[in-house]
């Protein structure tokens, strides 16, 4: 196309009248690039671009690296989180924590979250995908209509459940009408049941989102092999199987990356259905959980010691963003 | 010559059997309202039992799903009791804030990235991307001291600067930009636009549907917080909703179930009108790869 052009072009930051609603005070403060030796656009005000990213950068520095090293650092004090004296206290904050049975048991609680919570969060949104895809009248209700609970917010969605899963809710009085169950099953006060309870909010929150996810994936599996594979008698188990998971299986890794990190995340779902003390005693605690716990308490906090666990929390997931790098990979060759 | 007419009609519009066998259809429907029901269904429940009034159970044997007498009380007694317009206030303003700050910082660093010819661009990118590295919660700890350090607790700004602008909007309003073909900025050169006119005539105009995704997760993001604010916030004047809306679960409050509920439906509303008025860019949001569980 600019071969086509006839007219000079105008040099560009040199324009000198133009019409327009940047007024010339202004202009100094714009960027204006000119043609560089190599025909590259070069800023003739070589900190204009910098004007123009700084607010990202200062947010990126200040409120995303600066942070992480400050955690590393930290971890090595007995800061406390509402300031006063700190001093350096070596290794001591990483000894206690490898003694503190609390902490592995908010390790434990975290990694069983994602070992249950991804492949579900996988495979169902999926199914659903399936469910949808096909344009039938009204799909566009199902789909939306699929997709309100992501829009709730974790606090709301865990209030609904908290009244639908107490002992003389909803679920343990249908269970009890249908005469399944004689006594209510406490969901809200065993702490494995609330672990399971919360698992099973963040999947209800999750499929609508993942379901959206994968519809832009099953767009890309190509229609013929379905119709080829049904004249071939395949029911629609095995053309799942063998068709729709092979065709989104690139989006099936990323999903389970997206939601294992995810898993290592949750706080909100634990905070709404086993209160505000993580479970009784403390049972059903996650890892950012305890982090808030032991780092952030205005009395008892060591933010000392919440660094310490906050680095642990970093390198789990640096640790699962490795492997579902690696097995992404594998994946591929 | 009426028949033939009806049947050109019939022939233009699609026709039950034209979806497929009569037993997929009806499998396929009974899933799709039995998925209905277990998402849908427990939201449905909570904006039911907000209108019932006080002599209809909640639970128990004897509650029933559609409210025999509809009324607004809970809401009005939600209203009365808990400081609500106050949370809806401060929850509005860190939104606003929020949006108004990824906005424009979002715009204008995309832009400069999506550009050749500077010195710096990698190293701003790297940048960037390494501040998406880490996890909220693992730097939480050193955040809040920021914050303190500050001068921040307790204040909306502390809610709303680590929100200040995010990477991932930046990133993603860079591969919009980069999507506008040369050819038109170069005619818009050729016309005499100078930069800012084709970042705000040209390229802004052109990235429609990448800011609609960044003020979308932005509005949500902001309005359903809840761990930050809840770090942050101590002093019941500066809540934010979803942190006022979770002091009413604990019983020792001793509120009404029903105003819990009318209360959960008053925090919904907004996204969902959100959310039906700015559908088409909602999924679009999903597919650009933002994070979320």
């Amino acid at each position: 196309m600019t071969a086509q052009i006839t007219k000079p072009v105008p040099v560009p930051g040199t324009e000198t009248s133009l019409p327009g609603p940047a007024p010339s005070r202004l202009r100094a403060l714009l960027p204006g690039p000119s043609a560089g030796a190599n025909g590259a656009a070069m800023y003739r005000r070589w900190w204009l671009p910098w004007l123009w990213t700084a607010p990202a950068i200062v947010c990126a520095v200040v409120f995303g690296v600066f942070p992480f090293l400050n955690t590393v650092l930290l971890s090595f004090t007995n800061a406390k989180p509402l300031g006063g004296a700190a001093s350096f206290v070596g290794l001591d904050n990483y000894t206690r924590m490898l003694d503190d049975s609390d902490f592995w048991l908010a390790t434990r609680n975290s990694i069983l979250y994602a070992v249950i919570v991804v492949p579900l969060m996988v495979l169902l949104p999926l199914m659903l995908a399936v469910l949808v895809e096909k344009n039938l009248p009204g799909i566009g209700f199902f789909r939306s209509a699929f997709y309100t609970p992501v829009l709730a917010s974790s606090v709301v969605v865990g209030l609904s459940w908290q009244w639908l899963l107490a002992d003389d809710g909803l679920v343990n009085t249908w269970l009890e009408k249908a005469h399944l169950i004689r006594s209510a099953i406490p969901f809200l006060s065993d702490s494995w049941l609330i672990l399971l309870s919360a698992m099973g909010l963040t999947l209800w929150k999750g499929l609508g989102w993942y379901m959206v996810f994968y519809l832009a994936a099953l767009g890309n599996v190509p229609k013929e092999l379905h119709e080829a594979a049904q004249m071939d008698g395949a029911g629609a188990v095995r053309r799942f199987w063998h068709i729709t998971i092979p065709g989104v299986r690139q989006a099936m890794m990323l999903v389970g990356t997206l939601t294992g990190i995810g898993s290592l995340r949750v706080f909100t779902e634990i905070y709404m259905l086993g209160s505000s003390t993580g479970g009784p005693g403390g049972a059903d605690r996650t890892l950012p959980f305890y982090i808030r716990d032991v780092g952030l308490d205005p009395i008892t906090g060591n933010a000392g010691y919440g660094s310490a666990v906050s680095v642990a929390l970093f390198a789990l997931t640096l640790g699962l963003t490795l492997l579902a790098q690696r097995l992404t990979k594998e994946d591929e060759s | 010559m009426t028949t033939t007419a009806l049947d050109k009609r019939r022939r233009l519009l699609p026709r039950w059997r034209d979806y497929g066998r009569p037993r997929e259809l009806v499998v396929r429907y009974l899933l799709l309202f039995l998925v209905l029901g277990l998402t849908v269904g427990p939201l449905l429940w909570q904006l039911l039992a907000s209108l019932k009034g006080t002599s209809e159970d909640v639970f128990g044997a004897n509650a029933t799903l559609l409210p025999h007498h509809p009324t607004l009380r809970a809401y009005r007694t939600v209203f009365d009791q808990v400081p609500v317009w106050s949370y809806i206030r401060n929850s509005l303003i860190v939104v606003a804030l929020s949006i108004t700050s990824q906005l424009v910082f979002s715009t204008t660093a995309g832009y400069m990235l999506s550009k050749p010819g500077w010195k710096g661009r990698k190293a701003v990118w790297v940048v960037l991307i390494a501040s998406m590295m880490f996890p909220f919660e693992s730097i939480m700890v050193s955040l809040f001291i920021s914050i303190r350090d500050l001068g921040l607790v307790d204040s909306l700004a502390g809610v709303w600067l680590p929100g200040f602008v995010g990477a991932i909007n930046v990133l993603l309003m860079r591969g919009a930009f980069l999507a506008v073909p040369r050819e038109i900025e170069d005619s818009a050169m050729l016309d005499g636009a100078n930069e800012w006119q084709r970042f705000r005539y040209l390229y802004l105009p052109s990235a429609w549907g990448a800011i609609m995704v960044v003020v979308i997760n932005t509005f949500i993001s902001a309005w359903d917080d809840f761990l930050w604010p809840l770090i942050v916030l101590r002093s019941e004047g500066n809540m934010t909703l979803t942190l006022g809306l979770s002091r009413l679960q604990s019983s020792s409050f001793g509120y009404d179930q029903r105003m819990v509920m009318a209360g959960s439906v008053i925090s919904v509303i907004p996204v969902l009108v959100l959310f039906v008025i700015t559908q088409r860019w909602f999924y679009k949001g999903v597919s650009s790869g933002a994070v979320k569980i």
